[in-house]
């Protein structure tokens, strides 16, 4: 078991965003989380990195509790985050963005060969390198945020909504990129709000409703599930 | 370069340190202690103060500062003008409240020695001193901010603190970097500025932290370029009006810029318009 969540309770404010969050995630795998508007989808990936501390319940990561480790160690220890809205930084250049997800790291060759295998990844990005941060369209910053948390080497990463705001055809391009990294041996947490997209490209699922568990099932069988159907696909 | 500290600690997590002046006048008091009581020479003294002013900046954040991070803003200020009383007082106590004299013997003697002299204008090696440190200075916190590591680590903290943190940086610790290097340049300002005036005391840091307050707004805070450039300014300004109307205006002057850049250019010379969007979430 690479992560497991157990019971995790989180207050988001003053509000009890996590009312007791089970999930596992094995090594290898594409997991996703989805459910609607403040079900606690980004909370969970919040308290997964360790920038918010839940109250109860356990966060082990390999076996281990990472529960209030800080967010910095936990990116040591190989989770990374694409948090939602991207949040790349605006006045750094595309190449200074990529800089600072490998902040950790000291292998210089390792790093040189990862700006490849990102270029490589997403083209377009090196075209933009000298450029801001702030003057990329939407889709381009979502790309420059999930290369910047690749740039890490992460064996977890976490993402957050990453069709948000972005094209159709690009949501399918980033999906298709994040079913090559997950091939390329990277585990896969995804939080979306479309549940279809998520499902189709995902080994597993669960369906989070007003901060608890309200089903968990492989992504086919959900996909068929009734009241999955009702919910989230509109159908 | 005090202007430049204000700045680079705003700008990293939008903090008004009012504190910031006081730390000059602590630099100067830290090198005089030095000089007259351990008896060590000028140089060694300088940086010995501006490492302690660093010091202190980083105790500064740590017990002032780090406790409020994530209270509202207004009362990391308030803390901010509590600890500037405070460490006024507490140099009082220290050193005691009238002005002392800077041990001018302790000064290398070539610095009274006129170095170059064009159409009346006499320099003295002091005067190129004062020029050469504040360049290399600045050029230096220039190159630190944009090239290195620790750099790019302040400037990502000054974007977005969580974010900062999601990428594997240490928040807190590139914070207190922060502290020490506005630490640093404020006590160098001090020491200079009390050699060059042959006097130093208590409040010093009040009056020059206000100026330099009004230099960062005029340059547009935030801004570490804005920040030198405001300073230069507004050292000119208040030259001339000292010179073409009265130098009892001086003082006024730095005030007066600050009231007609607020009104006028609220974002200063370099500075961005600021979104009201909250950064951190």
């Amino acid at each position: 078991m690479l992560l497991k969540l157990d019971n995790v309770k989180t207050y988001y404010g003053n509000i009890r965003a996590l009312k007791g969050i089970s999930i596992e995630v094995e090594e290898g795998e594409i997991v996703c989380l989805i459910g609607g508007n403040g079900a606690g989808k980004s909370t969970t990936l919040m308290t997964i990195s360790g920038v918010l501390t839940p109250v109860e319940g356990n966060v082990l990561y390999q076996g281990q509790s990472i529960v209030a480790v800080r967010p910095d160690n936990i990116v040591q220890m190989g989770i990374c985050q694409v948090p939602e809205g991207r949040m790349i930084f605006p006045l750094l250049t595309v190449m200074e963005n990529l800089d600072l997800g490998a902040y950790l790291r000291k292998d210089k060759n390792g790093i040189k060969e990862d700006f490849e295998r990102i270029f490589r990844l997403f083209p377009v990005l090196r075209e933009r390198r000298k450029q801001h941060g702030g003057t990329l369209s939407g889709g381009e910053q979502q790309m420059l945020a999930i290369a910047r948390a690749l740039m890490a080497r992460p064996r977890l990463l976490l993402l957050d909504e990453p069709s948000l705001g972005l094209a159709p055809i690009l949501v399918d391009s980033i999906f298709e990129t994040i079913r090559q990294i997950n091939e390329q041996g990277t585990t896969i947490l995804l939080v979306e709000q479309n549940a279809q997209l998520a499902l189709q490209f995902s080994h597993r699922g669960y369906v989070i409703e007003t901060g608890e568990i309200a089903l968990a099932d492989s992504s086919t069988e959900l996909l068929k599930n009734e009241q999955v159907k009702k919910a989230y696909l509109g159908e | 370069m005090i202007a430049v500290g204000y700045t680079m600690i705003y700008g990293v997590i939008l903090l008004i340190n009012f504190a910031h002046g006081e730390i000059y006048m602590l630099g100067a008091f830290f090198a005089v202690t030095f000089i007259s009581l351990l008896g060590l020479p000028f140089y060694v003294a300088f940086f010995l103060s501006m490492a302690c002013c660093a010091i202190c900046g980083v105790l500064l954040d740590i017990v002032a500062y780090r406790p409020l991070r994530q209270s509202p803003r207004l009362a990391a200020l308030i803390t901010a003008i509590g600890m500037s009383i405070f460490l006024q007082n507490l140099a009082m106590v220290i050193w005691g409240s009238r002005p002392k004299p800077f041990p001018n013997e302790a000064l290398p003697a070539y610095f009274e020695k006129t170095a170059v002299s064009f159409s009346g204008v006499n320099l003295s090696w002091f005067h190129l001193f004062i020029f050469g440190v504040t360049i290399v200075m600045m050029v230096g916190l220039n190159l630190i901010i944009k090239k290195t590591r620790w750099g790019k680590a302040m400037r990502a903290v000054a974007q977005n603190q969580t974010m900062a943190a999601l990428t594997g940086i240490n928040v807190n610790r590139v914070i207190s970097y922060t502290f020490a290097l506005a630490g640093a340049l404020g006590g160098a300002a001090g020491i200079m500025v009390a050699a060059f005036y042959n006097s130093l005391y208590p409040t010093m840091g009040y009056v020059a932290g206000v100026k330099a307050f009004a230099a960062a707004v005029l340059g547009g805070i935030g801004s570490v370029p804005g920040a030198m450039l405001g300073g230069v300014v507004l050292g000119v300004a208040e030259a001339f009006g000292a010179g073409y109307l009265s130098s009892l205006y001086r003082d006024g002057i730095s005030y007066a810029v600050m009231i007609i850049v607020i009104i006028f250019i609220p974002a200063g010379l370099f500075g961005k318009v600021l979104k009201e969007t909250k950064k951190s979430m």
